[in-house]
């Protein structure tokens, strides 16, 4: 295990390291970078001094090792709309979105699993095709549409509950629901598959032929067994979830890293930008690792292949 | 069911491509035409079966043209991803070593970062636009093609009719060429279909933000932008184009889940 432990430590160090360096990359892809970083109200004529001020004067590698000395220290730059430390601004907003992400994870292992679950064990019933439906269509609702939907249903039509914002529990029902839907139907479509296997398995049988009942041999024989993928997926798409979130906070104006985002963007505010692109890929190889880690807890074979 | 499903699909996605194919024989409205007089209409208006925008533009007109867009998008994304991450998956799981090594680090770095949010900041980094937006998508969306054909290829390769060919003294290039590459085709095909829906609600989550197809162009995503500034006096200026993409989504989804279960059960993408 531990020999498994450090070489997932020292690949996921790896991929930090190339994901900076693509953040450092990606506002390059333009062009001139210097037009990203002044501010709106610049005359043309003192962009050449603020290129030297910014450095982008300076060869490549200089401004590389540069950027990488800053970031290692949570650096990114001054943020230009709100004259404060760019990363300061988006680690303040990290709460928030873990808050849903959480809420929303938890909401769709309620439902996806045990959904799944029953689909298996009660094959080609009523409730099997339900459930198939529910997560063909629930894989096919654009979260942003279903968000308008819910919005003008329970907020304008109904005025059960509030269109955006944060503050109450009611807040973070409608949000935590539409970043829930796409992620529940694959979850629930990966566990009715992956229940549907290890019912098929020599183990299932001779725990059955032995006369368990039924319950016994789902809930302990089948369910151990199937959790493997359905953890690895999970994992995975907690990592999608702050995909996802950005567009959801934008709609419920949730105020958390996905909305600074795109406002950073919209207001063309780059080191914002970088800081929480960097953060949000940062926290998404974090979850990746902890996947990792409890696989390998998990399943010892995955241990020993590594 | 399984039947059902797929014919479902092959019946929804024909309707869309046919939708998009004959957008202007379907409605005598152009997408692009304003009329002030006669704005916000509900649907089941004379003339506008679907309503009219804040300008009185005809939704049908509007919708009708949104799915040309969203199809071209689609399908040029899915042909760009196809052939790079297939050449850099091919590549990879036949060379293996450093080329494997370099694109497998490369992918790890990109799926790092959450898709929309990579395509979306590229796109605001080198400018809006249709263009932009197909190279933002397929710049985010080659890894998944790369990482499911290198590993097809490394099972492929061990198979005996490649030893088999290999033994006979045939050139690298055209064992890859003639043996490899016809049998992880139909996974690539699989793949296709299964990414598709999700470049084309994609690019709509992209404009709808803002950093996509601009308008008036009529793209679903920014139609449903207007739309949310309207949600409290006009729902189906929201409503259509959402459930025309939706619509979209479910039957590529439903075509892909039977190309998958036909060739290639065993993939999970």
């Amino acid at each position: 295990m531990r020999g498994y432990v450090l070489s997932r430590l020292a690949q996921t160090a790896l991929v930090v390291f190339l994901s900076l360096t693509a953040v450092f990359g990606m506002v390059r892809l333009g062009g001139d970078p210097v037009l990203l970083f002044m501010p709106m109200d610049i005359q043309a004529k003192d962009v050449n001094e603020f290129r030297q001020r910014l450095g982008f004067n300076d060869p490549l590698p200089v401004q590389y090792g540069r950027f990488l000395a800053g970031a290692v220290r949570g650096d990114f730059g001054e943020s230009l709309r709100y004259r404060r430390d760019a990363m300061g601004l988006v680690v303040e907003r990290l709460p928030a979105t873990l808050l849903l992400g959480s809420t929303s994870l938890l909401l769709t292992l309620l439902v996806a699993v045990p959904l799944g679950i029953v689909s298996a064990v009660r094959r080609d019933t009523l409730v099997d095709h339900v459930g198939t439906v529910a997560t063909v269509l629930g894989q096919a609702t654009p979260g942003f549409w279903l968000g308008l939907m819910l919005i003008y249903l329970f907020s304008v039509h109904l005025r059960w509950l509030p269109t955006g914002g944060t503050g109450t529990a009611a807040h973070l029902v409608m949000p935590s629901i539409v970043l829930a839907a796409f992620f529940a139907a694959r979850i629930a479509r990966l566990t009715r598959s992956a229940v549907l296997d290890a019912l098929h398995e020599d183990y299932v049988q001779t725990a059955r032929a032995k006369g368990l009942a039924e319950v016994r041999v789902v809930g302990k024989h089948t369910l151990r067994n199937s959790a493997i993928p359905i953890v690895t997926l999970a994992g995975l798409e907690a990592g999608q979830l702050l995909g996802g979130a950005v567009i959801t906070e934008t709609i419920f104006a949730w105020p958390g890293v996905g909305r600074l985002t795109v406002q950073a963007l919209l207001n063309r505010d780059f080191p914002v930008v970088m800081a929480a692109v960097f953060l949000t890929s940062l926290t998404y190889t974090m979850l990746n690792l902890a996947v990792d880690l409890l696989y390998g807890w998990l399943d010892p074979r995955v241990r020993v292949r590594a | 069911m399984k039947r059902t499903k797929a014919w479902l699909g092959v019946g929804i996605t024909l309707v869309v491509v046919t939708a998009a194919v004959a957008a202007p024989w379907l409605t005598p409205h152009d997408p692009l035409r304003a009329d002030l007089t006669s704005g916000l209409r509900p649907p089941g208006s004379p003339g506008h079966p679907l309503g009219t925008d804040q300008l009185g533009r005809d939704l049908l007109a509007r919708v009708l043209h949104g799915a040309r867009l969203a199809l071209f998008i689609g399908i040029c994304t899915v042909v760009i991803t196809m052939v790079v991450g297939g050449v850099l998956g091919l590549l990879a799981g036949f060379v293996e070593r450093w080329p494997s090594a370099i694109v497998m680090r490369l992918a790890d770095v990109q799926l790092s970062f959450p898709f929309i949010l990579l395509a979306m900041t590229i796109n605001a980094i080198v400018g809006l636009g249709l263009r932009n937006i197909i190279l933002s998508l397929s710049a985010a969306g080659w890894v998944v093609y790369a990482r499911v054909i290198r590993g097809e290829v490394l099972s492929v390769k061990q198979r005996d009719y490649v030893h088999a060919a290999a033994a006979l003294g045939i050139g690298r290039a055209r064992l890859l060429w003639r043996h490899v590459l016809p049998n992880v085709a139909p996974s690539i095909v699989v793949v296709a279909s299964l990414q598709f829906s999700q470049f084309v609600v994609a690019e709509a989550a992209i404009s709808f933000l803002g950093f996509g197809v601009q308008p008036p162009t009529p793209a679903w995503g920014s139609m449903l932008a207007e739309g949310r500034d309207f949600l409290y006096v006009a729902w189906w200026l929201a409503a259509f184009p959402g459930a025309a993409l939706a619509l979209t989504a479910l039957g590529v989804n439903l075509l892909g889940d039977w190309l998958r279960d036909t060739f290639d059960p065993k993939l999970r993408v």
